[in-house]
């Protein structure tokens, strides 16, 4: 590991301001995935900043009926959170399916939006990888890309974002709360919040260099059966090879986003009116225009077969 | 103790001074070489105070040290164990202000003012913690690597589950979840054991929660 110089942070003002006045420097907060890559020296910051104290550790209900989850809250503290349990089962549900006991203790609301990918040739720094250092090259596509993105990838990245919460966030249609150094408040929704790989797949958000992120906003509850279902190579502790997260209410219309597609929760609302056709309609708009690998190519039948049982499971 | 950063600047150190000493004695002749290297600077560090079972601790550590690091090599409590130092394997859990972690995926100078237990603070060989007799009347270990663990892991899914939080296999969200098999080993899955102890590991969480496995 780089050795880096250390600050701790009471506000987000403190936390901005420090970030513009340093060079090379990164919030920490849960750590998980930072200090794993900061490890492999595939993140290499001079200073830290550490924001795990941020008095950003709230979930309050907001005037418009829905709830906003501090940005420190730990994915523990929102699997467990009794409104969340209750009207958000489908957030609640991915939090727990993704990761382990112990991590999900350490890692925040907004780190596990913003941790970075599991691509296998991202970690090896033997590897050409354009997100690790633009310009290198792609070293999954051709390789082996069972694990990697079906539908929104590129020629330069075909890396697929590992969270299972963020997949429950694009159906719940949460909106991230941010602060830059200024002092400028904004809020972004997360069907806009991650960037296309394109040419440039090192940059991954729409979060500008020292952009904090504050807090991740529900709308009010939207009822419905709320199912969860991750399909990976053992039963528990492994990312996605696919996700299906749905919520589908009596009338048979819902929601429906994918998690280990893309580089990015998949949504595609116009494909959701296909509904009460069934699985194989919905998925034949939802993944319109995948380009799969001849290794992952067994994704996109996943996908249909694991929605068509998600939608059976909440049909009841 | 000497770090791989220690080692790292050291050799920098010596490869800047050799360097150095070939240029004072071809270009500069009469000035000695040992005057023109200089030390490389030390490694930014940073204080801590926290408690570890009990005793309160305090450390001015290279800012890089892990708490895994700081707890095995600075504070001599070596019953924590470094497996995979990634937070793959499970084997560095410590149980931080009552929640278990990996020790091995957290800065040790985020942790100030934290109260810490390690398996050391669990239990003594004189007066073991029930999870540790259960272990030991299970044999739920073989080479004992994981263990330390396992048990500390262990003791705090007792507690998660006391506490109503779900996991993955939990069958109704707004129910208090219950002490099953089935919940016991999903919630154990961040703790590898490589030698396969798994079947008695949960027989002796099941033992000490007061379930039949």
């Amino acid at each position: 590991m780089k050795s880096f110089t250390y600050e701790r942070v009471d506000t987000p003002a403190a936390a901005t301001a420090a970030f513009a006045r340093s060079k090379d420097a990164r919030f920490i907060a849960g750590g998980t995935n930072l200090l794993d890559l900061m490890k492999l020296e595939i993140e290499t910051p001079a200073h830290l900043i550490d924001v795990s104290r941020l008095a950003l550790d709230k979930i309050e209900a907001t005037t418009a009926g829905g709830l906003r989850i501090g940005a420190m809250v730990r994915n523990t503290d929102l699997a467990s959170d009794e409104r969340v349990r209750r009207d958000y089962g489908l957030l609640s549900r991915a939090l727990v399916a993704g990761a382990s006991g112990q991590l999900r203790n350490k890692a925040t609301t907004a780190g596990n939006l913003l941790q970075r990918t599991r691509c296998p040739y991202f970690y090896d720094t033997n590897q050409p990888c354009n997100k690790r250092q633009p310009g290198s090259g792609c070293a999954a596509i051709g390789g082996f890309s069972r694990l990697h993105a079906v539908i929104g990838a590129s020629e330069a990245c075909i890396a697929t974002h590992p969270s299972d919460m963020a997949v429950a966030m694009r159906a719940l249609d949460a909106t991230i709360e941010t602060v830059d150094a200024a002092g400028k408040e904004r809020t972004i929704a997360i069907a806009d919040f991650y960037r296309a790989p394109g040419k440039t797949p090192h940059l991954e958000t729409a979060l500008a260099p020292g952009e904090l992120v504050t807090a991740v906003t529900l709308p009010k509850p939207v009822g419905g059966t709320h199912v969860y279902h991750k399909v990976r190579d053992r039963a528990s502790y492994a990312f996605a090879l696919i996700a299906v997260g749905a919520i589908v209410q009596r009338d048979g219309s819902g929601r429906v986003a994918l998690g280990g597609v893309g580089y990015k929760p998949w949504r595609v609302e116009a494909a959701e009116a296909e509904l009460p056709r069934g699985a194989k309609a919905v998925t034949a708009k939802l993944l319109a225009g995948a380009k799969p690998s001849h290794e992952n190519a067994y994704k996109l039948p996943l996908v249909e077969r694991t929605l068509a049982g998600v939608l059976a499971q909440a049909r009841g | 103790m000497q770090t791989p950063g220690d080692f790292d600047l050291s050799r920098r150190g010596v490869l800047a001074g050799g360097a150095a000493s070939i240029a004072a004695v071809t270009i500069v002749p009469t000035e000695p070489a040992a005057a023109r290297s200089k030390p490389a600077p030390a490694p930014p560090a940073a204080k801590v105070a926290f408690e570890v079972n009990g005793t309160r601790r305090e450390l001015e550590l290279d800012t890089r040290t892990s708490l895994l690091d700081a707890l095995r090599e600075h504070l001599h409590l070596t019953g924590t164990k470094k497996g995979c130092d990634h937070g793959q394997c499970g084997a560095c859990t410590v149980i931080v202000d009552g929640r278990r972690i990996n020790s091995c995926l957290s800065l040790a100078v985020m942790h100030d003012g934290d109260k810490i237990t390690t398996i050391e603070g669990l239990g003594t060989p004189d007066k073991m913690h029930a999870m540790q007799t259960a272990f030991v009347e299970h044999d739920g270990y073989q080479c004992g690597y994981c263990t330390p663990g396992q048990i500390c892991s262990a003791v705090a899914v007792l507690d998660e589950i006391k506490a109503g939080i779900p996991s993955h296999v939990t069958a109704d969200l707004t129910a208090p979840p219950q002490v099953t098999a089935l919940e016991l080993r999903e919630r154990m899955s961040g703790n590898i054991c490589r030698c396969g102890a798994y079947s008695n590991i949960i027989d002796a969480i099941s033992d000490v929660a007061g379930v039949k496995a």
